[in-house]
């Protein structure tokens, strides 16, 4: 398009202590004002206390043809998740 | 006037600021020129009908019991305490931002010492309000600039905004009795004294914006006091109140 | 419903992939915009989702047409909260349809000059502080009954744009059923303006779900590609059968004489709207299709400068930044 505002991905993180998480999308002409609208329209109910932009052509993204090689492997290491360990009962909460 | 007079003329002023800055923002609402404005501009909107809802329920309870509501839709024109300023029609979407940045400006500063407020109830609307104003300020500083700097167009249009409304600036510092008595007090701040901040923040941001504050100091005055308001109030108030005015005594 | 008649695309592709395709979907694994999709499944949705987003935008004005005539302070800042939603609802649907590959831009020019539609409950007037009241109990209780099921619909974007909207809506249909009930409790004037408003907006809130399509191809094409979950006939009864009970307890009565429980098939009997006026509406003969399309397009013409002007200076501030370094 001729004159289209950049379109910005928008990453907000709701409270202190969380990772920012990907809430959408909007129009923006450059970061600041990516920033000043995610604010108006992804916080409008308190949702958020940090705010990031990205432009959206910048972001590189994993094809999903890769899905196999790039996600599968971890499937295999089952010991990642602590459920894997049989923990006996007296030993009490870890 | 008696003290309690002054305090109830004082929070009209800043109680009919923001009704009547955010019913004129209210209007952009479906029509602005992007959706995240349109967002945006509604978010303004809201923020000053809250505070507006501060303001008039204390100027009401000052008044022998009357409701932000009473005080709204059950005034006529010439008891509306507003400056000239935020009554003037939107205009082009230029002239709206231009409004509000020459408010916001003013409205910060104001909140700014209003903090500091003898009477608590004072100072904590201003400490609400504050919070929120000081984004409006930056946000309409960010768009004048984006404008007043932009296209060929966009600055016509800016300094056309800015040549309008400059002559409305002047009356937010202007100095009555009401003001002599809530300083004395020291409820809110002598008006003129905000002058240099505001010459200094809006000369700053007007710069940046390329745009050219015009030589004349002539100031509009009669919104403060209620002496002459502008045409347009009364339009206003024929829409805002045609509820409350068509069907008397209903509770909606 | 927001999105009337969306007719699905047919399509004619590798029959494997489809295949894989549609095990994905009955598996309920969400496609992403990176996915392979037939081509008749992207076009149906940028559609759909468009005609969605569209009727979120000129939604916006019959309700906003009350804002500066609010009763109070509090009735103001609600509806202007609940229109201003309706704003960020179009852009979260216009961000889900930019995923499908259709830029904001696009899909706007695509309704500013007529070539998509809206729903054609927006081309009726809001003409008392009532009508306020039944959009949002009416019109907004209708759209969620095709919202709420659309949250697991296939598409990722879409899916997760409706649960955003759904979490946000809760409070719409609450408000404006609150707004008419004061009505429906007021003085004999506002009781008046609220079975008013019930009589002129009960069978275009009942034409909102569209024509019968249970012999639909189209519909069951979308059905099986979950970007529609249910017929047009068994969320219009859910509809009826919802919203009869809360008139009642509001003492208004719903314009159909034929209305009635039927105890056998366990919901209410009622007439069908006129399908002719709809059909009138959605070729632009409503009472306000050209308001609506003339407000939406005044909007964007007089925004032009502005969208220009701010990427404008954003440009020049980059080429600044890039020449100091």
């Amino acid at each position: 398009m001729k004159n289209e505002w950049p379109l910005w991905e928008v990453f907000i993180r709701g409270q202190h202590g969380m990772s920012h998480r990907h809430v959408g999308s909007l129009h923006a002409p450059d970061a600041e004002m990516a920033i000043k609208n995610a604010r108006d329209v992804y916080t409008r109910r308190n949702e958020g206390v940090s705010i990031w932009v990205v432009e959206a052509n910048n972001i590189s993204a994993s094809s999903p043809s890769d899905k196999g090689p790039l996600y599968e492997p971890s499937e295999s290491k089952v010991y990642r998740h602590p459920t894997f360990f049989d923990i006996p009962d007296d030993v009490g909460a870890m | 006037m008696t003290s309690d007079e002054a305090f109830k003329q004082f929070l009209l002023r800043m109680g009919d600021n923001t009704l009547i800055l955010g019913h004129r923002v209210s209007e952009w609402c479906g029509h602005a020129p992007v959706l995240e404005e349109d967002i945006a501009l509604a978010n303004t909107a809201l923020d000053l009908i809250g505070q507006t809802q501060m303001w008039l329920a204390l100027a009401g309870e000052v008044d022998g019991g009357k409701s932000a509501d009473d005080l709204a839709y059950l005034r006529d024109a010439w008891d509306f305490r507003n400056v000239l300023l935020v009554e003037v029609p939107n205009g082009d979407f230029g002239r709206t931002i231009m409004r509000q940045f020459l408010f916001d400006a003013w409205h910060s500063i104001m909140l700014g010492r209003l903090i500091k407020s003898s009477d608590d109830r004072v100072a904590a609307i201003a400490a609400k309000a504050s919070k929120e104003v000081a984004y409006h300020l930056e946000r309409s500083s960010d768009t004048v600039v984006g404008l007043g700097d932009g296209t060929d167009e966009s600055h016509a249009r800016m300094q056309a905004a800015l040549d309008y409304l400059w002559p409305y600036v002047g009356e937010m510092f202007a100095c009555d009795a009401v003001d002599e008595q809530m300083a004395a007090a020291a409820i809110a701040p002598d008006p003129a004294d905000l002058r240099d901040e505001y010459d200094a923040l809006v000369g700053k941001v007007l710069t940046e914006a390329t745009l050219t504050i015009p030589d004349n100091r002539f100031a509009h005055k009669g919104g403060r006091d209620g002496r002459m308001h502008t045409e347009h109030l009364g339009h206003l108030l024929t829409q805002m109140q045609w509820l409350q005015r068509a069907y008397p005594g209903a509770s909606w | 419903m927001y999105a009337q008649m969306v007719q699905s695309e047919a399509t004619e592709e590798d029959p494997a992939k489809l295949g894989e395709f549609q095990a994905k979907i009955d598996a309920d694994i969400k496609i992403e915009p990176k996915d392979w999709m037939p081509q008749g499944y992207r076009k149906t949705l940028i559609r759909q989702i468009g005609q969605h987003a569209h009727s979120e935008i000129v939604g916006q004005l019959p309700e906003a047409n009350w804002i500066t005539r609010a009763p109070t302070l509090e009735r103001k800042a609600i509806l202007l909260a609940k229109v201003q939603d309706e704003a960020g609802h179009g852009l979260y649907l216009y961000c889900a349809a930019e995923t499908l590959g259709v830029s904001r831009d696009e899909i706007t020019e695509m309704l500013l000059d007529g070539r998509m539609k809206y729903s054609s409950i927006f081309n009726y007037p809001t003409l008392t502080w009532a009508d306020v009241g039944a959009v949002g109990w009416l019109v907004d209780g209708a759209a969620i009954m095709n919202q709420v099921p659309l949250q697991r619909t296939s598409y990722g974007p879409y899916s997760r744009a409706m649960i955003r909207i759904c979490k946000e809506e809760s409070f719409h249909q609450r408000q404006g059923y609150d707004a008419i009930r004061k009505m429906a409790e007021g003085t004999a004037e506002q009781r008046r303006m609220a079975q008013d408003a019930l009589n002129r907006f009960w069978y275009p809130s009942l034409m909102m779900f569209g024509p019968s399509d249970k012999d639909s191809v189209h519909s069951a094409q979308s059905m099986a590609w979950k970007i529609k979950m249910n017929t047009n006939d068994e969320l219009r009864q859910k509809f009826v059968d919802q919203t009869v009970p809360q008139a009642e307890y509001l003492g208004l009565t719903i314009p159909d004489p034929q209305l009635k429980w039927n105890e056998d098939r366990g919901h209410y009997d009622f007439s069908e709207p006129d399908w002719a006026e709809f059909f009138d509406v959605i070729k632009g003969n409503g009472p306000c299709n050209v308001d609506r399309l003339a407000a939406r397009n005044k909007a964007w013409d007089d925004g032009q400068w502005v969208r220009d002007g701010l990427l404008a200076h954003a440009k020049k501030k980059r080429a600044g930044k890039v020449a100091a370094e």
